[in-house]
C-alpha cells in the first residue's frame, strides 16, 4: 500500500525521520523510563535492594575486623567493601533475566517487538535501568561503610563504582538474553546457580584468595571475577595503574564486550 | 492489505518436527474483517506471528500494507497493530502507562499518546481505569486493554488473536461492535482469528477456515454456508426404537444423503427443505412412526466445517457459553 491510498488519514505514527541514533535513544529512554518506573513502584522491591548493601556491611563486616591484620591491611573495609561491591554487580545483574521471563509470559515483550523500536533499544532500557539501581545501591553501601570506618580514596571509588557499573551492563545483557532463550525460570535458575556460585567461591569476594592453598589459588586464577576484585581493591588502594588495576579494567572491558554482543545479537533475531 | 503465498512455519523440537502451518495464500483488502476460523492448534496463531514479523517464516512470501514481510519488517510493523492471544501488558504497570509508553515506541509524541489513548479508553468503555494496574482489572477489561494497545498508534491494519475468548457473551457482543466500528469510523482493516463460528458470522465480511495448518475454504459466511448445499433437516421421534426407520425414510426423500441418528434424532441433508419436509411428514405418519418435532434449517457454520474436515467445532465444548480459559502461554 502506498501512503496515499491508506483508508484514512496519515495515522498517528510519526515517520522517522530523524536518525537512527536518534530514534535509538528515543526508544532507549522509553523502554528505561517504564523499566524503573515499574521497578520504583514496588516498595517491597526498593526495600530490599537498598537494605541488601546495608546488611551486608552492618553483618558481615565486623567479622572481618579482626582479620584485618592478618591479611595485610590495616583497614578491614578497604579491603572487604571493594568485594562487596563486585559481588552487587554480580548478583544485581545476572538475576535481571527472572523479570524478563515474566514479562514475557505476560506477553509484554511480543507486544514491544511488534513495534517499529529498535531491537537494540528494548536491550538497553533495561540494561540501564539495572545499572542506575546497581549505582544505588552502591553509593548507599559505600555511604555505610564510611560510617563503620571505611577510608579510601575518594577517586578509587568512583573508579569502583563505575568497574561494577560496566560489570552490571555486561552481565544484565547476558541475563536477558539467556532468560529469552530459556523463557522458563525452572531452566534459568539452576543454570544460574551452576554459574554463580563457584565463580563467588573462587573470586577471593569474600576472602583474599591469598589465604587459600596454591592449587585453589591455581584455579581461581582463570576466574575473571577474581581479577575484577582485585583491580577494585587496587583502586580502593590508590593504586591506580598498578597491574592488578589494569587487569580488572581489561577483563571487564572484554566482559562488556562479550556480553553486548550475545546480549543484542539475541535481542535481534527474530523469532523472539 | 495482506497478500501471503505458500506461507509456512514448521517448529523443531528435540527433532521432532512440527508443520504448524504447511502453506497459506490469503489476499485481504482494505477496510475489510476478515475472519481466520478454526480449531484450536490449527495453525491460527502461528500464521499471524508470521504476518505481523514476530516469526520467521520457514517458506513462503507475503506483502503486509504495502511492505514485504522479509525485506522490509520495520515497515510493517509501523503500519500494523497487533493484540496477540496472550496479553501485552505488565500485570503491576499502570493501565495508561503502558498504552502511552506503546504509544511512544511507535514515534507517537507523548502528548498525542494521551490524547489518543483516553479517547480509546473512552471508546472501548474503559473510562475511569487509567491509573487501573492490569492485574486488579476484569478479564473483559483487560482483554479490551490489550486491544486499546493495538490500536493506539492508529494503525491502519488490525490484526486481532482470538479477541473475545474467555469474555462473557454480553461482553463478546459489545466488542463486537467496538470492531465494526473501527472499520464503519476509521476505516481500519481488520484480520482477525477465532474459534467461535457465531463470531465469524456475525462479524467477518469473508472467512478463511483453516484446519491443520492449512487453508481449507474461503468464502463469505453465505457463500460457505450455500457450499454446504441443501437444507439440514432433524426429526425427533416419539419412540426412540423407530429412529431407524424413521432414517430410512428421511434417506429415502428425494436428492437425500444417508441420515444420522443420535438417540431420539434423525439428522439428515436435503437439496430443498421445505417441500421434503411435508413428504416426509407424510411418509412417518403412514409407516406409523410418533413424531416429536421436526425442523428444518439453513446449514450452519459448523455444518460447514464439519463437511469439510469431518469434524465438528463444536465437539471440543468451545461454544462461549463454557467461558473457556483463554490459553496461558503463546510460544
Ligand atoms: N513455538 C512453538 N514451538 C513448537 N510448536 C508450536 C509453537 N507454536 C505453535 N506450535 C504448534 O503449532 C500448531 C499450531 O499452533 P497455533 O498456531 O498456536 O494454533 P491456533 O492459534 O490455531 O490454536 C500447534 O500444534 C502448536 O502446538
Ligand atoms: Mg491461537
Amino acid at each position: 500500500m502506498n501512503t496515499g491510498s491508506r483508508a484514512r488519514g496519515g495515522g498517528l505514527a510519526r515517520h522517522r525521520a530523524g536518525t537512527r541514533v536518534s530514534a535509538l535513544a528515543r526508544d532507549t529512554w522509553t523502554v528505561f523510563s517504564r523499566a524503573m518506573r515499574l521497578s520504583l513502584r514496588n516498595p517491597a522491591w526498593v526495600a530490599i535492594g537498598l537494605m541488601q548493601p546495608v546488611l551486608y556491611i552492618v553483618l558481615f563486616g565486623p567479622l572481618l575486623e579482626p582479620l584485618a591484620g592478618r591479611l595485610g591491611s590495616g583497614n578491614a573495609y578497604q579491603l572487604f567493601v571493594p568485594g562487596i561491591l563486585v559481588q552487587l554487580g554480580l548478583f544485581g545483574a545476572l538475576f535481571v533475566g527472572f523479570a524478563l521471563i515474566a514479562e514475557w509470559r505476560a506477553g509484554v515483550v511480543e507486544s514491544q517487538r511488534v513495534t517499529p523500536a529498535s531491537r537494540t533499544a528494548l536491550l538497553l532500557g533495561r540494561v540501564l535501568r539495572d545499572v542506575l539501581v546497581l549505582l544505588v545501591q552502591g553509593t548507599l553501601l559505600i555511604l555505610v561503610s564510611l560510617l563503620f570506618g571505611l577510608r579510601a580514596p575518594v577517586a578509587g571509588v568512583v573508579l569502583t563504582l563505575l568497574l561494577v557499573a560496566m560489570l552490571g551492563a555486561a552481565l544484565s545483557a547476558v541475563s536477558y538474553a539467556l532468560a529469552l532463550t530459556l523463557k522458563s525460570e525452572d531452566a534459568f535458575a539452576p543454570l544460574l546457580n551452576a554459574v554463580v556460585f563457584p565463580v563467588l567461591l573462587l573470586s577471593g569476594i569474600l576472602l583474599p584468595m591469598s589465604l587459600a592453598p596454591g592449587w585453589l589459588q591455581g584455579v581461581s586464577d582463570v576466574n575473571p571475577f577474581k581479577h575484577i576484585v582485585e583491580g577494585a581493591r587496587a583502586f580502593f588502594d590508590g593504586e591506580y595503574t598498578s597491574a592488578a588495576a589494569w587487569w580488572g579494567v581489561g577483563l571487564t572491558v572484554v566482559l562488556v564486550v562479550l556480553g553486548w554482543v550475545f546480549g543484542v545479537r539475541r535481542f535481534r533475531r527474530e523469532n523472539g | 492489505m495482506i497478500h501471503a503465498r505458500g506461507l509456512a512455519r514448521t517448529f523443531r523440537k528435540r527433532k521432532q518436527e512440527v508443520q504448524a502451518v504447511t502453506g497459506v495464500d490469503l489476499d485481504v483488502d482494505a477496510g475489510e474483517i476478515v475472519g481466520f476460523l478454526g480449531p484450536n492448534g490449527a495453525g491460527k496463531t502461528t500464521t499471524l506471528r508470521m504476518l505481523t514479523t514476530l516469526l520467521t517464516p520457514s517458506a513462503g512470501t507475503a506483502t503486509v500494507a504495502g511492505c514485504d514481510l522479509i525485506a522490509d519488517p520495520v515497515g510493517v510493523r509501523r503500519r500494523i497493530g497487533y493484540v496477540s492471544q496472550s496479553g501485552s501488558t505488565a500485570p503491576e504497570a499502570r493501565a495508561g502507562e503502558e498504552v502511552v509508553d506503546h504509544a511512544r515506541l511507535y514515534g507517537v509524541r507523548t502528548a498525542d499518546a494521551v490524547v489518543r489513548g483516553r479517547q480509546l479508553f473512552s471508546d472501548l468503555d474503559l473510562d475511569g481505569l487509567w491509573e487501573r494496574q492490569p492485574k486488579d482489572m476484569s478479564g473483559g477489561q483487560r482483554r479490551r486493554l490489550d486491544i486499546a494497545m493495538g490500536l493506539v498508534h492508529d494503525p491502519g491494519l488490525v490484526f486481532l488473536d482470538e479477541p473475545t475468548t474467555g469474555l462473557d457473551p454480553q461482553a463478546r457482543a459489545n466488542l463486537w461492535g467496538h470492531i465494526r466500528s473501527l472499520r464503519e469510523d476509521r476505516g481500519t482493516t481488520v484480520f482477525l482469528t477465532t474459534h467461535y463460528l457465531d463470531e465469524a458470522d456475525a462479524l467477518c465480511d469473508r472467512i478463511l477456515v483453516i484446519d491443520r495448518g492449512a487453508i481449507v475454504a474461503e468464502g463469505t459466511p453465505d457463500q460457505l454456508k450455500s457450499k454446504v448445499g441443501g437444507d439440514v433437516l432433524t426429526v425427533t421421534v416419539a419412540d426412540p426404537a423407530r429412529a431407524g426407520d424413521a432414517a430410512r425414510l428421511v434417506g429415502d426423500l428425494p436428492g437425500a444423503e444417508p441420515a444420522q441418528v443420535d438417540g431420539a434424532r434423525v439428522i439428515g441433508r436435503v437439496p430443498a427443505g421445505g417441500p421434503a419436509l411435508v413428504d416426509l411428514v407424510r411418509g412417518l405418519d403412514a409407516a406409523g412412526i410418533g413424531i416429536a418435532g421436526v425442523e428444518s434449517r439453513r446449514p450452519s457454520l459448523d455444518d460447514v466445517f464439519l463437511g469439510l474436515t469431518g469434524r465438528s467445532l463444536r465437539e471440543e465444548g468451545t461454544s462461549p457459553d463454557d467461558a473457556p480459559t483463554p490459553e496461558v502461554v503463546p510460544s
